[in-house]
Parts: C-alpha cells; structure tokens; sequence
C-alpha cells in the first residue's frame, strides 16, 4: 500500500498538464484504477483484513484524490499565470480620446451672481434684446431730447419706409427688464436681469456687445443703506473674500435719485488686482434709488413703493475674478481661449458648494 | 471741466490741500478725473549758481560749468547759449527725473568731460515751452528748492490743474464758482460772493436787438450792448495763464474775457465786431437753406426752425453755438456789440446735434446755464472788457424777458432716512440746502435759478444726502422675503437653457458667445438677412443683421479656428435667434457644430471623421435633459441650409419641431468659408413641452419575473427603404408583448444585390402573464415577417 501511495503522488506531483493528470486519476482512481481495483478486492477479505485494509485504503484513496485537486488548482494556477503574463499591455498608451466640452465665463458668472441674489429672494428676469425706445428711454425718465440718449452711442433698427413709429433699438443696458417686470408683478419684487447689451462701441476695451446684470429691489421701505449692504454682501460672496468695503460715489443717473457710482475696496499691488484689501478703488457699476418717474411709468406708486436698482458689468465681473485680459477675445470663439478659460460642465455655481465647482 | 487750484481759490476761502479738494469733488459727485500738480515732479529741483564757465575741450557748443548746490560745487557741461557765470539756476543732481525730456539725470561723460547733472529749461520741467536757454532766476539762494521758489515768486507756474467730470444734470458746476458752491456746502471752505454792480451806458445802444414771437420759446431772453472804442491786444499774463492752463489758447483780450466767463461762472456770451453787423440783431428761426461761415472756419447750412441771430442782411450767429466768421472780433475791432443770452437747452442740444458741432457754449447751454446771471453776466463781463481794453459801454438792450421758474418742494427731514437710511437733523438739511441756494419758506423748498435738475422731493433728499457724503452711509441689512429657506426662483425655461448648456459642455462641445449680429449675406444663408432684422447704424458690414439662427455665428468660429489650424471643432453656443424686428421676436435656440473628425489620432484606431448620427446622438441627449417624450416623430424636410438627404427634424408633430440634426448643405460651407463636411444640431427648448405631472411622484415601476426573450431578424429591403418604417412595422406585430425593436446592422448593396440592403434588427419579449413557449415566439416571429413585409416589401433573409 505504501508504494502505490508513493508512486501515485510522486506522479502526481510530477504531472506536467491537466491531460497528465487526468489520465493518472484514471490510472488510480477511476473505474478500473488500481486503488479502485484493491478496493474491490475487500470483499474477498476476512473480516479482520478487512478491517485494517479498508480504512487504509479509504485514506490512500482519499489521499490522492486531495493531490489530484490539489495538483489541478496548482496547474490552473500556472496555466492562468501563464495566460496573464501573455496579456501584458502597454498601460502607457493614450486613452482613446473623449472630447472636453466647457461652459463659456459669461454664462457661469451669471450663474454665479443669480446663487448669489436668490439667496437673498431675487429671482432672474429677462426682457428682449431688441426693445422699444419706450422701455429704453422715456420709461427710465430719459426724455427723447436727453443728452444721454445721443451719448449711449445706441444701436437702432431700421424701419421701413413711411412707418414712422419710432425706431427699435437694440437695448443698451438692462434697465428696461426693470419696467417690464414692474409691469408684469407689481410690487413688492425682487429681481436680478443678466443679459446682453448693445452700444455702437469698439476698441481696446469695448465690444459692441456686452453683458449686465441689472437689480430691481421694491418693497416699503427699502432704503439705500440696504443697497450698499446687498452689493458688500455681493461683492464677497462673489469674489470669495471676507468681506469688500463698497464705497458710494454721488453721480447721476436719469432713473435713480440718489444715484451713486459703486466702487469695491481693492489693492493694485504689482499689478496684481486684490478685492477687499488696500487704499484704490475699482469702479463696479452705478446704482440708486428707483427715481419716482420711472415707478410711475411701470405702474408702480411711488407714494407706497421705493427701492433701488443697480446695474453691474458681467464680462468686467468675469475678467476681474478669473483674471481675464481682453474684453474682445470673450466673443471671438478662439478654442484655445475657451479651453483656458471655460469651465466644465459640472462647475454647476452653487452656495453651498462654492461658486466654484 | 478743468479749472487750477488758485481759480478755484476766488471763489472759496478754504485752507484744504488740493488732496483734500479733490477727494471731497470725487465724493460730491463731481469726478476727479486727474489732477496735475507741477510741484510733484519739480520737488527735487534746486536752486544753484554758476561761478566759473570753460570751454568744453571737444565740442564748440558745450561749456564745462562749475556751479555751486547744495551738494557742493558740481561740474556740470552745459549747452545753453546764456550759460555763464553769475547766474542763479536751477538743478537736477543725477537721480532727477526731468519731466520735458522724459529722463532721469545721470552722471556720465559728454564728449570725454564728467557732468554731475543738470541746469533745466523751463521746457525740460514742463512750466512753459521756454527753451532758448537754462532758466536765470532775479533771486534765490543756492540749496533753496525750486518749488518753494516758485510758490513765492511764480505761483501761477505750480498751480495745481483739477479736472472733473460733469454728470448731464450739473452744469452749474461748468462754472469755477458753482464747484466752490459745492465744496462751500460741504465745509470745506466759504464761498466767496461778490455783489455784481451795474456799469451804467454812456450812450443808447445803436444796435437794437429783437427776438421773433415763434422763436421766444426758444430764445427767452438776449441782451447786449456795444463798447466803443475799445483796444484788442493780447490779454494780460494772469488771464493767458489761466487759460493755457486749462488747455484753451489765448486769442486776443476780447475772446479770452469770453472764455474766462464761460468757465468761471457758466455763463457762455459772445462778442461780435459791431461794425461789421448791418442794422439790428434779429433772434429768429431758420427758414431753411440760410447759410454761415461759423468761427470754426466751416459752413453750416441751416434747417427750418434752429434758431439763429441775424442782422439786416445776414446770419451772424448760431444761437448758443458758435458765432459767425465775418462778424468776429480781430485785433483791429475797435467797436463791439458783447452779447448775453439764455437759449432753450434742447434747441441748443438739437440742433448742435444736427449740425455737429461742439463747442464749449453749447456744452453749457445744453446743461442749463443760469438763466438768472444773464444780465449780471454782461455786466461783468462789461466791466472786464474796459479794464483790459478801454472803451465806453452804451447802455443795455435787452429782448425778451429772464425765463423765471419758481418751483417748490417740500423738505420732508425724515425722508432722507426712510429713502436713503441717513438720519441728519433737520437744521442741518436746512444749511445744506441753504449752502446750495435753495431758498426756504417753512418746509418748502425752492431750488436756486441755476439748479433746473431739481425737479421733486427726490432731488432734496439727494442734495441732501450728496452733500453729507454717501461715502460715509452705513450698509443696513435688508431682510429676506421669507423666513427660513431660500425658495427655488429659476423658471422652466432657464432651468432648460441650463439643462442644455450643461449638457451640450459635458457631451465635449465648447461654448461660445457669438454677437447677437451678423453679416446680411451669413444672415441670409440662414433664411435672414431681410429688412426687418437691418440694423440702421451698425458698427460695420459684418454687424448689420439680427442673426437668424446661431449657427452661422458658429460656423464663422469655426472657419477661424480651422484658419488657425485647429480642424476638429465642437462647438456651441445657446441664446436668442431673431425671426423679426420687434421686441419679443426673438426665441431660444441651443446649436452645436461638429467639423473634423471625433479626436486625434489615437493607436487604438478610433478616429473617425464625424458624422450624422454623431450629432442625432447630442440632439438626443440634449432633448432627454430638457424632459422631451421619448417617442418622437423623425421627419425630414427642414430647411435648405441642410444636406437635402442628410438631415431630419425631431418632432412631435409636423408642426412642432423640437430640433433639427444633420449635416450642413455644403454650399453654405462653401460660402462661409468652412472646411466640410459639418455636422450640426439646432434645438428649440421652448418647444419642449412641459411637464405632464407637477408632483415629484414617479408612477409605479413595473417589472416582470418571467424571462424575456431576444429574437434577431434580418430583411432584405429596397435601399429607400427608411429603418425606422420597419422598425415601426415590426412593433406593430404585437403591440403587448413587443417590448423593443431596435436596429444593430446595416449592409448595403455587395451580396444582398443592386439597389437593396440588408437591415438586422433585435426584438425583445416581455411575457407580463405566461412563460413564452417556442410555439408563442414562433406565432410573434411569423406575425413580425408578415408586417414587415406587408409595410416595406422586405423580404426576410435565408
């Protein structure tokens, strides 16, 4: 017993493949194999023989039925070895190339601003790009004479010959959405008005076309103290500082009375642009308090209404924060320009996650 | 408006530096927009004496100078002609920077002779353009500075130059004294006011002065009166000064007495040579077609209703504008007729406008001037006039009457902080307003005859307020409009702009931002380019339309890249398309643009050039996100900028199209200079419908256990044969038990014979009662044949 235990382990350890190995199972355990055989012959044994035999060759049996799963796992192993060692890649070559889509700046910080304001319970408007001289102007108590029409450097539409309604123009700031939506809620009303706007402009630092975003806040009693705190509050939020110091420069405006130019505390060290910190200012945008004339002309009373509205440069807001050089390369589609300077799709603005994605 | 620091100081008594004046204008609301102060570059200069002078040993025109400073004796090689001994000048040691030439002042050798520095010019310091010779003091002692030199013996060399810029609603500030007023209301020094006397006529006025009935509206008031006699030499050294300084060139004693009004007091007023006006001075309006020769050397013709000054043969003045050539003073006038009129600032504006001309009385009547000072101003300017020229004034005639306009508002003192959120007390609103001008009875105020912006209770609070400085307003919290939680704001449609931006971005496309113009011929291309859309004054050709769609705006960013070699592009762009000139003619499109191919070339061999169902694929996805139906209709017939059999609208109806995917027509490459093929996309997110359900709830997911079933089938059918027909037919076989029918191959031609092609499609089982047994599969496979055979003559393949 104790040579065919060694014999068959011996060859079973020695078995170079699966075949090997199957045809010695069957060699010893199969059917007809010789353990399979001595088994058979217990039957023929005393019952003392058997005694001591059949146990013994249960263990044999056993034994080598252990080294032939045994021995197969090991071959399986080698053989699995083998195959993997064949499959090695070169990991060092490229992906297959997947295309990076971006958002442009102009539309991710008006994203940005609107989280801001509707946290504060503004929510977005938006008016046509192509208005009447109406909204434009005599709404927003510029009379038809006012200097400031003619210094607007305004686009008009043409009309046809022998219409003589006066002509469309293409919106040179935002203001009209603030009729509009006067027009169209009432008041109170909270709004911001992110949008392009037109004037007949193009050099260094202007493009015929650019982008505001407009404020309208008309309650009871909002006051122009609440305005500087709503932009200190902005300007932060935005630039993602503690806090930046608005300062309040009188000026005029025909729609506003009081009207102020808004400036953020800012240092201009080396050149470098730092929001909240040093002696300049950085002029931001023009503010006030809604004049009177133009409640009355968007069918709010003024006897019960007030509030104030401002207006802000997007594309001016999109250049400071993200260090942004050339007004003029924001519309010229230049795909290096938009892949350095756009942002991926899920830079999704929030408050919570930071403007920032 | 520009005015120096010792201007400024006739009419306000004030210690301020220039530092402090100009940050208070600033927060005035009158804008500094620079100040110039020759004392900041000359700082360094100092006064020295040349003791000793040599030839220079190599140049003829150099002389080596020993001059004494406070830093010792220097060498100093000096080139002036008056460089000598004796005299005191003026030095820049090396380090100085020179202001006229641009250059700090080393220590070098010139022609082999060390010069430790400078002897300046007036020119080189910038104080005039004095560059005969280095400058030679009368006194000063050697180490004294420069500047402080100066400030004793030449003020008028160091006055600080403060310009402003004027908001439309202050032309009382285009005058030095209504910007002392400012600051006077401010506390930043006194006003100073000196009581205009009369200068009583020696003799009637011999030209008489008239203004038309129909022109009085805009004409309220002209005066004048003639001065004979009178000497028009170049006026003195202090006016000239004054006026170099702000920029203007002195002419002769007579304009400059005009120009130093227009910017002392506001008050604009013209001289006309009196012997050359024929008879009498007429104000009237123009009939149209009158012509004149204006000062500025250029010829008006006139439209009916401007309003004009003639005499009895002539136009001699453009009211208010500009006056007339022939009938300017010269140095040989000796009798003059000095004019003072208040003209209707919008006629001014208009026709100024019309005419195009600028000038610095029409800047100033179109503001406002003080209607008020007309008189008082023609009599100060009388009393100049024979100071600095001599003469004899006749008396005053006068047409018309000073425009008065007596308004009141009432000062409420708690409005300042309800509206603004100040609280001052009412005494002192009372002073500020009283500083300003205003003249108060009780509570009611009445703005000052220079002040016609003041129209409401609004332009008090806003006095008041700008007066008391809006720098130092505290910001006050405004409170939210709901307790607690911010509430969503975003309506559908910008959560749909959103939604398709983000996706468009995340499907690898970069955003753009095209102008919302274009040319006409792009325009046109896209169905545009008409009348309604022509912008009248557009910058240029290439901005003269509203765009009628994004692409073109696209496919010109892209003919710019490929220009820079860039060849495969994914662009985008979401925003307004115009379809008419009027407000609200404008809809929301999201278009995409694909040129090239889908990457570089990679070693797994994916490249490919891009392709139509590269951007079904986008429009798809696109439409998932903007909550589109899944079943649409795909149809073709869109419009002629696409490949006639290379494109097809997604829609839900003939007439309602939510996008369109294709490739380009290649004649619209060709003409905007695209390198093709381009695949495209437009979708109309506002055609999407909105969503059916308002809740959040989802309906009830239903899912079978019994095992599905996939079955392939392959047709033979006609080339034409369109998939989606049999795809269509085969979900028709059974409508319950057919849960997909999808398309996996497509093989034209080759085996399957001339004219046809082999379509494969899958056709998923979805048993909701029973296991399928193989007679049920069989019975739906034969019913699947029958209709797709009925529906596209196909034939199913052995």
């Amino acid at each position: 017993m104790d040579d065919l235990r060694e014999k068959y382990l011996g060859l079973i350890a020695g078995a170079a493949d699966e075949a090997a190995l199957e045809s010695l199972r069957v060699e010893a355990v199969g059917k007809k194999g010789e353990i399979s055989l001595k088994m058979r012959e217990l039957g023929k044994m005393s019952p003392e023989e058997r005694q001591v035999a059949g146990p013994a060759l249960n263990a044999l049996k056993d034994e080598v039925n252990a080294a032939l799963s045994a021995k197969k796992a090991a071959l399986e192993d080698a053989a699995l070895d083998a195959r993997l060692a064949e499959e090695w890649l070169d990991v060092t070559l490229p992906a297959r190339p997947r295309r990076g889509g971006t958002v442009h700046p102009v539309p991710q910080v008006m994203e940005e601003v609107s989280a801001i304001f509707a946290d504060l319970g503004f929510s977005v408007a938006e008016g046509p790009q192509i208005e009447t001289d109406w909204h434009s102007f005599d709404a927003l108590n510029i009379p038809w004479h006012h200097s400031a029409r003619a210094e607007m450097d305004t686009f008009y539409m043409a009309r046809a010959d022998g219409d003589d309604r006066p002509p469309n123009v293409l919106r040179p700031h935002t203001s009209p959405v603030q009729i509009r939506s006067m027009q169209e809620q009432g008041a109170p009303i909270r709004i911001i008005a992110p949008g392009r706007v037109f004037r007949a402009d193009y050099d260094q630092t202007h493009t015929p076309m650019f982008h505001q975003i407009e404020g309208l806040a008309i309650d009871r009693d909002i006051s122009m103290a609440n305005l500087k705190w709503v932009l200190e509050e902005f300007a932060a939020a935005f630039f993602e500082v503690e806090k930046i110091e608005v300062r309040f420069r009188a000026s005029h405006f025909p729609f506003t009375e009081p009207s102020a130019e808004i400036d953020f505390r800012c240092s201009w060290e080396g050149g470098k642009l730092k929001l909240g910190e040093g002696d300049d200012w950085l002029e931001a945008g023009g503010s006030g308090m809604v004049h009177p004339n133009v409640l009355q002309a968007a069918g709010v009373d003024p006897e019960v209404w007030q509030g104030f509205a401002f207006g802000l440069g997007i594309d001016r807001l999109a250049m400071l924060k993200y260090g942004i050089p050339d007004l003029r390369a924001f519309f010229e589609s230049d795909l290096r320009w938009l892949r350095h300077y756009g942002f991926v799709g899920l830079d999704v603005p929030t408050l919570h996650g930071g403007l920032r994605g | 408006m520009k005015f120096t620091l010792s201007w400024l100081k006739e009419h306000l008594e004030t210690e301020a530096t220039v530092e402090e004046i100009a940050e208070t204008l600033t927060d005035l609301g009158l804008e500094v927009e620079e100040v110039v102060n020759p004392l900041d570059t000359l700082k360094p200069f100092t006064i020295g004496k040349v003791v000793s002078t040599e030839q220079h040993p190599d140049a003829d025109r150099l002389r080596v100078c020993e001059v004494e400073t406070d830093r010792g004796m220097k060498q100093i090689i000096c080139g002036a002609p008056n460089a000598r001994a004796g005299i005191t000048v003026v030095v820049a040691h090396p380090g100085t920077y020179v202001p006229g030439i641009d250059t700090t002042i080393q220590v070098g050798k010139i022609r082999g002779v060390e010069s430790h520095g400078m002897m300046a010019s007036e020119r080189e310091m910038e104080l005039s353009d004095e560059h005969d010779g280095i400058i030679e003091l009368p006194s000063g002692e050697v180490g004294e500075s420069f500047a402080d030199w100066l400030i004793e013996n030449d003020p008028a060399k160091v006055d600080p130059v403060i310009e402003i810029a004027i908001t439309p609603n202050r032309g009382d500030a285009l005058g030095v004294h209504g910007i002392a007023r400012d600051l006077a209301a401010r506390g930043l020094g006194r006003l100073i006011e000196t009581p205009v006397a009369p200068v009583p006529g020696a003799f009637p006025c011999p030209i008489g002065v008239t203004i038309d009935a129909d022109a009085l509206e805009h004409a309220p008031v002209f005066a004048g009166r003639v001065i004979r006699g009178v000497k028009n030499g170049p006026s003195p050294a202090w006016l000239q000064a004054r006026l170099k300084a702000i920029g203007l060139r002195p002419i002769s004693a007579l304009v400059d007495i005009t120009n130093f009004f227009t910017f002392d007091r506001n008050r604009p007023l013209h001289v006309f040579d009196a012997d050359k006006v024929a008879g009498d001075l007429r104000v009237h309006l123009a009939t149209g077609g009158e012509e004149l020769l204006a000062l500025d050397e250029k010829t008006y013709r006139f439209r009916r209703d401007q309003v004009l000054i003639s005499d009895d043969k002539a136009v001699e003045s453009i009211a208010g504008i500009m006056g007339g050539e022939v009938s300017g003073v010269t140095g040989e006038t000796v009798n003059v007729f000095l004019e003072s009129a208040y003209w209707n600032p919008v006629t001014t504006a208009l026709t100024a406008r019309d005419l195009k001309i600028n000038s610095d009385a029409k800047y100033r009547f179109e503001r406002g001037v003080d209607p008020a000072f007309t008189l008082p101003g023609l009599e100060l300017a009388t009393a100049m006039v024979l100071e600095l020229c001599g003469g004899e004034p006749s008396e005053v005639v006068v047409a018309g009457e000073v425009p008065v306009d007596d308004r009141a508002y009432r000062l409420d003192t708690k409005r300042i902080e309800s509206l603004v959120g100040m609280s001052l007390p009412e005494e002192e609103q009372r002073a500020t307003l009283e500083a300003l001008g205003f003249r108060l009875e009780g509570d009611m105020a009445h703005p000052p005859s220079w002040r016609p912006d003041v129209r409401g209770q609004a332009d008090l609070v806003e006095e008041v307020a700008r007066i008391a400085s809006l720098t130092k307003l505290e910001p006050k919290p405004m409170t939210r409009p709901t307790q607690g939680i911010a509430r969503p704001i975003l309506t559908l449609h910008q959560k749909r702009e959103r939604a398709a931006r983000r996706t468009m971005a995340a499907l690898g496309y970069n955003e753009c931002v095209t102008y919302s113009f274009i040319d006409r011929a792009s325009a046109e291309l896209f169905g545009g380019g008409g009348e309604e859309t022509r912008l009248e004054n557009p910058i240029s050709s290439e901005m003269s339309h509203m765009r009628p769609a994004l692409l073109p705006g696209l496919l010109q960013a892209a003919a710019r890249n490929q220009a820079r070699g860039f060849a495969d592009l994914a662009l985008f762009e979401v925003g307004a398309a115009f379809h008419g000139g009027e407000p609200g003619e404008q809809h929301t499109q999201v278009s995409g643009l694909l040129v090239g191919h889908t990457g570089p070339r990679d070693p797994h061999g994916s490249r490919r050039p891009v392709d139509v169902f590269d951007v079904r694929a986008d429009a798809e996805a696109v439409l998932a996100a903007l909550g589109a139906p899944a079943k649409v209709q795909v149809l073709r017939g869109a419009r002629d900028w696409w490949h006639p059999g290379r494109h097809a609208m997604i829609a839900l109806g003939p007439k309602k199209v939510l996008g369109v995917f294709g490739e380009l027509h290649p004649k619209v490459l060709r003409a905007m200079d695209v390198k093709g093929p381009a695949m495209a996309l437009t979708i109309w997110p506002d055609e999407v419908p909105e969503p059916r359900s308002k809740g959040p709830g989802r309906a009830a997911l239903e899912i079978s256990d019994l095992q599905a079933v996939e079955r392939d089938f392959a047709f033979v059918v006609d080339a034409g044969v369109e998939a989606l027909a049999l795809v269509n037919a085969a979900q028709g076989a059974d409508k319950t038990l057919i849960e997909s029918v999808s398309v996996f191959d497509e093989f034209v031609g080759g085996a399957v014979g001339e004219g046809k092609k082999s379509l494969a499609i899958a056709v998923r089982l979805q048993p909701s009662e029973t296991t399928l047994t193989e007679e049920d599969i069989d019975a739906v496979a034969a019913r699947i044949v029958d209709k797709v055979e009925k529906a596209t003559g196909g034939v199913l393949r052995g």
